[in-house]
């Protein structure tokens, strides 16, 4: 199995996944913490990154690359600067979460699950957060926003807008 | 007035979950050292038949005598791993133990390690809940340094550790052997059963699995004895049950009320009742692998069994109160997206057959359905029951059989008259501003979030139907009723 992952060029050098397997106690499915310890560090899953791991693991990068598409918590892209994830979790869907989802993608326009041109928002759907009680709930990056309507989109979009230009 | 009583959730919001002494000062760690030091491994498996106790996972299977089977299982190596991977999507309740009382479950799983004779044991948690995460782990480390795990605990020479594992946003990993195929680092796809985890489980050895809220029933059982639980629930449920109601009530949270309460109760005494007023038409329990209970059934004591012959289930306990505007084709065409898109893609007819179903349902809702679609949903329907591989296909059209069921004029409304009567589903409905009513307040167009509406100010408004996202905020704001909905 290793052979077959050797054969692949490495590109780059990755010292905390390095690092994180060799403090493993038991190497025995260890496959899944170190994709998570990976995107944790890198914020996605290349494909450079990918071939790393199966080199190092030495199991096959079709498995590798198997288990990152099985999981929708691993991204194969990278995101926006800003993830805006509103929740599509039951509670949510019937307090109207789908009439925000369609104001984000008309605001933004992108559809769910693309990015914007300039890199900046990314959109998704979650479901439960567990805050069903403030539903519909939308969180952009880790801050929550509760009882979100259609006409709240703009202002939400603005506010992380604004933001940028304090960096710039 | 129904009262809640808490078991499973005692310590939630009363002790500090970050704090191994707050916990131990409720009598916590008692039922380890009471089953470690004065009782034998069988004595506390006939404890846990005879309390009646069942699987709060969802199937209901009961806990002694899964405990049993993996206790007789013979090998040199056992684990008890926890299914915290919570997958119905509008429920928290695991999550709400895992991070109010964390310690309840490790001592738990530590009194079925001494049972069955295991000494590692696996916490399967999602990752999305990071606040559940932490304080797990720092449960986990204060008890290690109290030598409440590890080598011979309590000198007892009897040894358990715990670690956590990280599932990765997987609906399917909440079965039970999809979730030990993930733990052993692959896809997480089910396999036929038998054999069971009992005999057959992580890395094939034999394995218990228990849910958060079942782990969090057994210390006060070990604890109080199997008379005292007795005393909550039904004959065949014994216990109580958290449910996280949600949707249209006005107390929306955790209620943990015994096994037999009805949903009425729940509902109205606990939930006080619709919001707004509104009418209610159902209630949604068993997440996707559910379905809708109608008003008639208001008054049924809720229990493993009555469910089911509902045509719903228990599941984990999320509970969806729905009114009078929200559409039993759409709540169904929901669950099914979600089905569909969580489908590990194994068997062909849960891989195949629901996205077949999702399509017939997109059809309904978007006004091309025929009354012929309803007989296909009802025997494709039955047939993914019969035929897919692992408990997600054999659920998945419960939530159209059931609403098929109950509210067969709804779907009729939609195929026949093309009309949706909750006026959800967008294909279906559109806004009018109506002249003669519109006073030219600008209140819609200023709130419309695609700016569609145009007017001056003390003139008629008009709506772009083209670019109209059809979201119902002009219709609920404009102050003079001048927006119709048809
Ligand atoms: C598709 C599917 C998803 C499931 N998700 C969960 C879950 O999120 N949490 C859970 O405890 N059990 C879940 N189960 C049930 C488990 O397979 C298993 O029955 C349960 O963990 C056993 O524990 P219990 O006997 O304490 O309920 C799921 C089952 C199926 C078929
Ligand atoms: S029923 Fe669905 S989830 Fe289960 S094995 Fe078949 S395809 Fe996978
Ligand atoms: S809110 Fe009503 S009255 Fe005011 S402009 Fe719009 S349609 Fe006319
Ligand atoms: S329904 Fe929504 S999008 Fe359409 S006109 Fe009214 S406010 Fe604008
Ligand atoms: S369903 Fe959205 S927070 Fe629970």
């Amino acid at each position: 199995m290793a052979q077959e992952a050797a054969e692949v060029e490495i590109k780059g050098s990755y010292p905390e996944i390095d690092e994180y397997y060799e403090s493993m106690p038991d190497k025995n499915g260890a496959l899944i913490p170190v994709m998570h310890k990976a995107q944790q560090v890198y914020g996605w899953l290349s494909e450079d990154v990918q071939l790393y791991i199966s080199h190092l693991l030495g199991v096959p990068a079709s498995k590798v690359y198997g288990v990152a598409t099985f999981y929708s918590l691993f991204n194969l892209e990278r995101k926006g600067k800003f993830r805006v994830n509103v929740c599509l979790g039951t509670a949510c869907y019937v307090r109207g979460a789908e009439k925000v989802l369609a104001a984000f993608e008309n605001e933004l326009d992108i559809k769910n699950t693309e990015t914007t041109k300039d890199g900046l928002f990314t959109l998704s759907s979650i479901r439960c957060v567990g805050a069903c009680g403030l539903a519909p709930v939308v969180m952009v990056n880790d801050k929550v926003f509760g009882r979100v309507n259609p006409d709240d989109v703009k202002r939400i979009v603005d506010e992380f807008l604004s933001k940028v230009g304090d960096i710039a | 007035m129904t009262r809640q009583i808490r078991i499973a959730l005692r310590n939630c919001g009363v002790i500090d979950p970050e704090n191994i002494n707050d916990y131990i000062a409720t009598g916590g760690y008692d039922a380890l050292a009471k089953a470690i030091f004065s009782m034998s491994q069988d004595d506390v498996i006939d404890t846990m038949k005879k309390s009646g106790l069942r699987g709060r996972g969802g199937a209901g299977f009961p806990t002694g005598i899964k405990w049993e089977t993996a206790r007789k299982a013979k090998s040199d190596k056992k684990y008890v791993l926890c299914n915290a991977d919570e997958g119905d999507p509008g429920a928290f309740m695991d999550r709400s133990v895992l991070e109010g009382d964390p310690h309840c479950v490790l001592e738990a799983m530590a009194i079925c390690g001494y049972a069955i004779g295991a000494s590692e044991g696996i916490i399967y948690v999602r990752a999305e809940y990071p606040l559940a995460v932490k304080r797990l782990q720092i449960a986990i480390d204060q008890a290690k340094e109290l030598g409440l795990f590890g080598e011979n605990i309590l000198g007892s020479g009897f040894s358990f550790d715990i670690r956590l594992y990280f599932g990765a946003g997987a609906f399917v990993c909440g079965e039970e052997t999809s979730l030990m195929n993930s733990v052993q680092g692959g896809r997480g796809e089910p396999r036929l059963k038998p054999p069971f985890p009992a005999n057959v489980g992580l890395w094939d050895k034999p394995t218990n699995i228990n849910n958060v809220e079942t782990y969090a029933n057994v210390t006060q059982i070990v604890r109080n004895g199997w008379e005292w639980y007795r005393q909550f629930g039904t004959e065949k449920s014994a216990g109580t049950k958290v449910f996280a109601l949600a949707g249209k009530v006005n107390n929306v949270g955790l209620v943990e009320v015994p096994m037999g309460t009805t949903l009425r109760e729940i509902i109205y005494d606990i939930g006080g009742g619709i919001q707004h007023h509104k009418k209610f038409k159902s209630a949604q329990t068993g997440g996707p692998s559910g379905g809708c209970i109608p008003a008639e059934h208001l008054d049924t004591p809720i229990d493993y069994e009555s469910l089911i012959a509902l045509g719903s289930m228990m599941g984990s306990g999320g509970m969806i109160v729905m009114d009078e505007d929200d559409c039993m084709v759409g709540i169904a065409k929901f669950y099914l997206t979600f089905t569909a898109e969580e489908s590990c893609g194994k068997c062909t007819p849960c891989r195949i057959g629901n996205m077949r179903l999702l399509e017939i349902l997109t059809r309904i809702t978007e006004g091309d359905g025929t009354e012929d679609d309803l007989k296909k949903l009802e025997s494709l329907g039955q047939t993914i029951k019969d035929t897919a591989l692992c408990g997600l296909g054999q659920s998945s059209p419960n939530p159209i059989l059931s609403t098929l069921h109950y509210f067969y004029d709804e779907y009729m409304a939609h195929v026949d008259e093309k009309r949706c009567p909750s006026g959800t589903c967008t294909k279906l409905v559109g806004y009018k501003i109506l002249p003669e009513k519109c006073t030219g307040c600008t209140v819609c167009a200023r709130n419309c979030p695609v700016n569609c509406i145009s007017g001056e100010r003390k003139k008629t408004h008009v709506i772009d139907q083209k670019r109209c996202i059809k979201c119902g905020v002009c219709f609920s704001k404009c102050p003079f009723k001048a927006i119709i909905r048809g």
